[in-house]
């Protein structure tokens, strides 16, 4: 799971590693920081563990109100 | 606090997590002003007979995930939900405040300060209502001298929230020019629209003795002493 600060939410960190991305003399433009969080599950229907992920995003491991995040399904069956 | 307490002494609990580190300055500060602060451990099921909760400073679980995300999950918490959902007061400051917000219990969000860096100073507040559990010893427009000391304290509502929060009347407590760490309309708390739960950064705990500047923080922790000892002496509801 790859969790963000929304897009247009103020990323106080991001704005930290660009300005320090820029002082080691990269032309970057924008930087935002996220988390990414891997999850080990045993075997299961791939719909059912998509729904599962969604649910521990919304949950958990995601402020909806701050912060987007993508599942990524990898190794299965 | 020369003052003698009134009696009865109302019972409020102080909610003690791993990382908490504020619960004793919060029991201190609240035996000080005529309580009888009770401390719970995060993982009873049940809370103690108490008229009031307080979820103290610090930092629950290393602030892991997001500070505040998996304290709300800890087993006592349900039976503050439940407090709170009978109306029960429960205060929640700095930690305690990310708490209450990561629980629902009070909307909005606390995000790294803009600054990126630890603010730990005075800082001074305004009184935006004076009409709470927890401001009723204050003016409406009344300036508080109390510390904050955070890292994750900006607090953040979109603009529908914000708007919401106005025109509701729930931003409690705005921090005075300048906010220390980015919140939206320099909100320093707020409360929930029932008026019974509330969450603040600054720390009204740390601000009760001359000894260390000001006893501003008494206020605050002076006003939810009364409305407690106030539920205290009414009948209990069925």
């Amino acid at each position: 799971m790859l969790v963000r600060p929304k897009p247009g939410i103020l990323d106080p960190q991001g704005e930290a590693v660009l300005g320090s991305l820029r002082q080691l003399g990269f032309a970057v433009d924008d930087a935002r920081v996220g988390r990414v969080v891997d999850l080990e599950l045993g075997n299961g229907d791939r719909e059912h563990v998509q729904a599962e992920l969604e649910r521990m995003c919304k949950q958990l491991l995601a402020n909806p109100l701050i912060e987007s995040y993508e599942i990524e399904l990898v190794g299965e069956e | 606090m020369s003052a003698l307490p009134r009696e009865p002494k109302p019972r409020v609990a102080v909610i003690t997590f791993p990382g908490s580190n504020d619960d004793g300055d919060a029991m201190l500060a609240l035996a000080g002003l005529g309580a009888e602060p009770v401390p719970v451990w995060h993982a009873e099921r049940e809370l103690p007979d108490v008229q009031a909760v307080v979820l103290p400073g610090g930092f629950s679980y290393g602030d892991y995930l997001r500070a505040g995300a998996l304290a709300r999950l800890a087993p006592v918490m349900e039976s503050v939900q439940a407090l709170a959902a009978d109306g029960g007061l429960v205060l929640g400051i700095c930690n305690g405040f990310q708490i209450l917000c990561e629980a629902g219990l009070l909307p909005g969000a606390l995000r790294a300060n803009h600054s990126l860096t630890f603010v730990c100073r005075d800082v001074e507040v305004r009184i935006e209502r004076a009409d709470t559990p927890f401001t009723r010893r204050c003016r409406q427009g009344q300036r508080l001298r109390i510390p904050v000391k955070h890292g994750e304290g900006c607090f953040f509502a979109d603009p529908e929230l914000l708007a919401e929060l106005e025109a509701s009347s729930r931003v409690v407590l705005r921090y005075e020019g300048e906010s220390p760490n980015g919140s939206v309309a320099g909100i320093a708390g707020i409360a929930n629209p029932e008026g019974n739960v509330m969450g603040l950064m600054p720390h009204p705990e740390h601000a009760v003795d001359p000894l260390v500047g000001s006893t501003d923080g008494a206020f605050i922790l002076g006003s939810l002493v009364d409305a407690a000892r106030e539920s205290l002496a009414e009948p209990a509801t069925v």
